[in-house]
């Protein structure tokens, strides 16, 4: 094993394949951010700005230099500019996700839409009163009408409130009001961080932080929200459910097709099409003994939750997947997906293949997608892939035999389920101490971090402490390949949590889902303060995202903080520039929002900061 | 002895060797802890704009180091054999006659103790920080002999180009 390979990673699997990936001289996005090095300082500082043309300008974070950009704007302005236009980008991009859900809800409705249905009728039907919408006595395809345009109605709507957001407690509903961050519409809070940023504009970092919580409220409470839910109509509730993950559930003997990205609807219908019995012939007529369809990412946690499709791994894994040679095609929507693969791809028989009109990749194939004709396009996606087989080169094939097996699944409704119907064995478990606190650790791989390092030892540590951990993302993946998410885990967990889950049967490490369905966690918490009759900022409650790196990860923070919510981020966000900026962050906005920043890369450390915040909460509601 | 070397026409004034210069005469020497200690971490190196060229501006070490000679209190000395120029803040007394005769004013002063600040070509280190840093490979630390060749075989390949186009 090549000692760098052991460096970048804690993934056996992954250790394999980053050394066969160096003896092939192959690039991966590990050796490009050794190339990048060193990284540009004013950029990790969030001092330099390029809104307008008098510019690019830079700060010296050394006081020798200039202290103001040309138009005079301070560290202060350009880092809470630049924060903002990532929260922007990050809700921007969970969602036009969930327009796309809701415009397929709205396709499916109007019978339109070519292989979709509405699997969840019951949840429709309680979502569409949520809504106000007459829904008694009404077919399921008119409910559905209505509750997909109030939905996309509220992405243009320029008064609130966005409705998903009443599902917090009165008290954090009543604050938002107060600071005047409770979102109004989803792409009216984007489009004003952009005008805002603009030259000229929004200069008080105060005043520019609350707006990008607002904007990040409009994500979790909102976009995010309606893409979790409406997904959960037209897919279908996850529910428990075993399956596998890793670079090893990729089959020798099978087409494997790897869908990578974040939008179910495309990756429901791949699922669909590879069980067409017409494709699975033509795949042994081909010399395979069937279709194999495996997830990256959050695209990958849909069909994971929905299906039990094996997981191949998290956003590190998509190139290591390739590498694998047994990959006949790699089938990509939107998000998180390296422009790299086009030329990894071509060193191997395997094809990428974009397939949103928003998403295309230079060396790709692209066979664009549309709700409209989603099997027939889908049923030509994994014929291409099945007629691909014959070129894998065996010789080249090698897939490391890793893999573990995860229990997931866990909507909140499925959660309740497993809790008898009712929010109360939880509570009793919090207050008798048994379960200490919940905590949510999400978020991305960075290369920065050893991969997967900061999620499972955070996790271990956390539950170690009687703390339950729910996941969602790359960080569930990371759990999934670690085993941690199977009954059988709960013996790594404190004697409190151990006792939980061997009653409930549940693994101590509960798989919530991909990064929009962090929304399901915001509707627990909500559940739980309300039970309570607290606020969520006064819960027994942290986020964690140990290895984020995605803009996306910036608005969930913002609205998880603004939700009153201790976050602590395994890697240093760009503001540091802007003492003013990181101490609101970081200190400032607890006395706002109830909830606050911390960085801490070392997991060990960030473990113990969040156990600090437990026992402080726990201690001030009396437990 | 290896030199810092700058190709002129490669620097896009980004900074980042003066950023690295400021870290590495830091305590913590990393960018997030320096820009949070007093006194602030200062540079030794210059990035100037003229004539709408971008160029960084370093101790060159003289041979027949001016700044050595003028230097009263024997603060500034030159090692006899690595020929660099090192600077003693203990017997610095700020009399900036280093700085009024050093040709390319990269002698700076630290403020706090009314010093001077010059390069000491990071004893600490196999490559200097702002050679590290440069993204543009502007700086390069080789030896005098090898960068001139490099320069020559840049020279020669123009030439041959131009030679073979006219043939």
């Amino acid at each position: 094993m090549e000692e760098r390979a052991l460096r970048r990673t804690i993934d056996p699997a992954a250790q394999v394949m980053l050394s066969l990936a160096e003896k092939q001289g192959l690039e991966t996005a590990w050796d490009r951010l050794e190339k990048q090095q060193p990284q540009c300082g004013f950029g990790e500082l969030g001092l330099c700005c390029r809104h307008c043309n008098m510019g690019p300008c830079r700060i010296d974070p050394f006081g020798e230099g200039p202290s103001r950009g040309v138009c005079g704007a301070t560290a202060d302005t350009m880092v809470a500019r630049g924060l903002l236009r990532a929260i922007a980008a990050g809700a921007a991009a969970h969602s036009d996700h969930a327009r796309d859900v809701a415009h397929t809800l709205k396709l499916t409705a109007q019978g339109r839409a070519g292989g979709y249905e509405i699997k969840d009728e019951a949840k429709l039907r309680r979502l569409a009163a949520e809504y106000g919408i007459p829904e008694a006595g009404r077919p399921k395809e008119e409910v559905a009408l209505d509750l997909a345009k109030a939905a996309l109605g509220e992405f243009g709507q320029q008064e609130g409130p966005i409705r998903f957001t009443r599902r917090a407690p009165p008290k954090r509903v009543a604050l938002w009001e107060k600071l005047g961050i409770d979102p109004r519409g989803i792409d009216r809070e984007i489009v004003e961080i952009m005008h805002r940023t603009h030259m000229g504009v929004d200069h008080d970092y105060v005043n520019l932080i609350l707006h990008g919580l607002r904007a990040g409220l409009a994500d979790g409470w909102g976009g995010s929200m309606i893409a979790t839910e409406l997904q959960d109509v037209l897919f279908g509730v996850p529910q428990p459910k075993r399956a596998e993950a890793n670079l090893g559930v990729l089959r020798r003997d099978q087409v494997n097709i790897i869908v990578h990205g974040h939008e179910p609807i495309l990756s429901e219908m791949i699922v669909a099409a590879a069980r067409d019995p017409e494709l699975v012939a033509l795949a042994r007529q081909v010399g395979a003994e069937g279709i194999n369809v495996a997830g990256i990412c959050c695209t990958g946690n849909e069909v994971l939750m929905r299906h039990g499709i094996p997981i191949a791994g998290n956003f590190l894994h998509q190139e290591l997947a390739v590498i694998t040679g047994a990959v006949e095609a790699v089938v990509v929507d939107v998000q998180c997906i390296f422009p790299a693969l086009a030329d990894l791809s071509a060193c191997y028989h395997t094809k990428f293949i974009s397939t949103s009109p928003k998403a295309k990749f230079p060396g790709a194939v692209h066979m664009e997608f549309h709700e409209e004709t989603a099997y027939e396009t889908a049923r030509a996606i994994v014929r291409a892939a099945v007629e691909n087989y014959p070129n894998r080169n065996r010789a080249r094939v090698f897939i490391p035999d890793v893999k573990s097996e995860a229990m997931v699944g866990f909507s909140v409704e499925a959660i309740l389920a497993a809790l008898g119907g009712s929010l109360d064995p939880l509570l009793g478990a919090v207050k008798s101490g048994a379960i200490r606190g919940i905590v949510a650790v999400v978020g991305c791989n960075n290369p920065k971090i050893q991969q997967d390092y900061g999620h499972v030892n955070l996790v271990r540590e956390l539950i170690r402490n009687d703390v339950l951990v729910v996941t969602t993302g790359c960080n569930a993946i990371a759990c999934a390949k670690a085993g941690l998410l199977l009954p059988e885990a709960a013996e790594q967990a404190g004697d409190g949590l151990k006792g939980v889950c061997r009653a409930l049967g549940i693994p101590p490490v509960l798989h919530m889902g991909s990064c929009v369905d962090i929304s399901r966690i915001l509707v627990a918490c909500a559940a739980i303060a309300n039970a309570l009759g607290v606020d969520i900022s006064d819960l027994p409650v942290a986020g964690a995202a140990p290895e984020w790196m995605s803009e996306k990860a910036v608005s969930i923070g913002a609205y998880v903080v603004a939700s009153g919510i201790l976050t602590v981020l395994g890697a240093v966000p760009q503001v540091l520039g802007s003492p003013n900026v990181t101490q609101l962050l970081t200190a400032g906005a607890e006395g706002v929002v109830g909830g606050k920043f911390a960085v801490e890369p070392d997991p060990f450390k960030a473990a113990r900061l969040i156990l600090d915040h437990i026992a402080a909460k726990r201690a001030a509601l009396g437990l | 002895m290896r030199e810092i070397f700058v190709r002129l026409d490669r620097c896009v004034g980004c900074h980042s060797c003066e950023l690295a210069c400021a870290v590495e005469h830091s305590r913590s020497r990393t960018l997030f802890g320096a820009i949070a200690e007093t006194p602030r971490p200062r540079r030794r190196l210059y990035v100037e704009y003229v004539l709408e060229r971008k160029m960084p501006f370093l101790c060159r070490h003289c041979e027949d180091a001016p700044c050595v000679a003028a230097c009263r209190t024997g603060a500034m000395t030159q090692d006899p054999v690595t020929r660099i120029v090192t600077h003693n803040p203990e017997r610095c007394i700020g009399c900036w006659m280093c700085t009024m005769v050093c040709p390319y004013g990269v002698i700076g002063r630290e403020w706090e103790r009314r010093i001077a600040l010059k390069c000491d070509r990071c004893p600490d280190r196999e490559f200097p920080a702002c050679v590290e840093a440069c993204p543009t490979r502007a700086l390069v630390f080789t030896e005098e002999e090898d960068f001139a060749r490099m320069s020559r075989r840049e020279a020669a390949e123009e030439v041959a180009r131009s030679y073979r186009m006219a043939g």
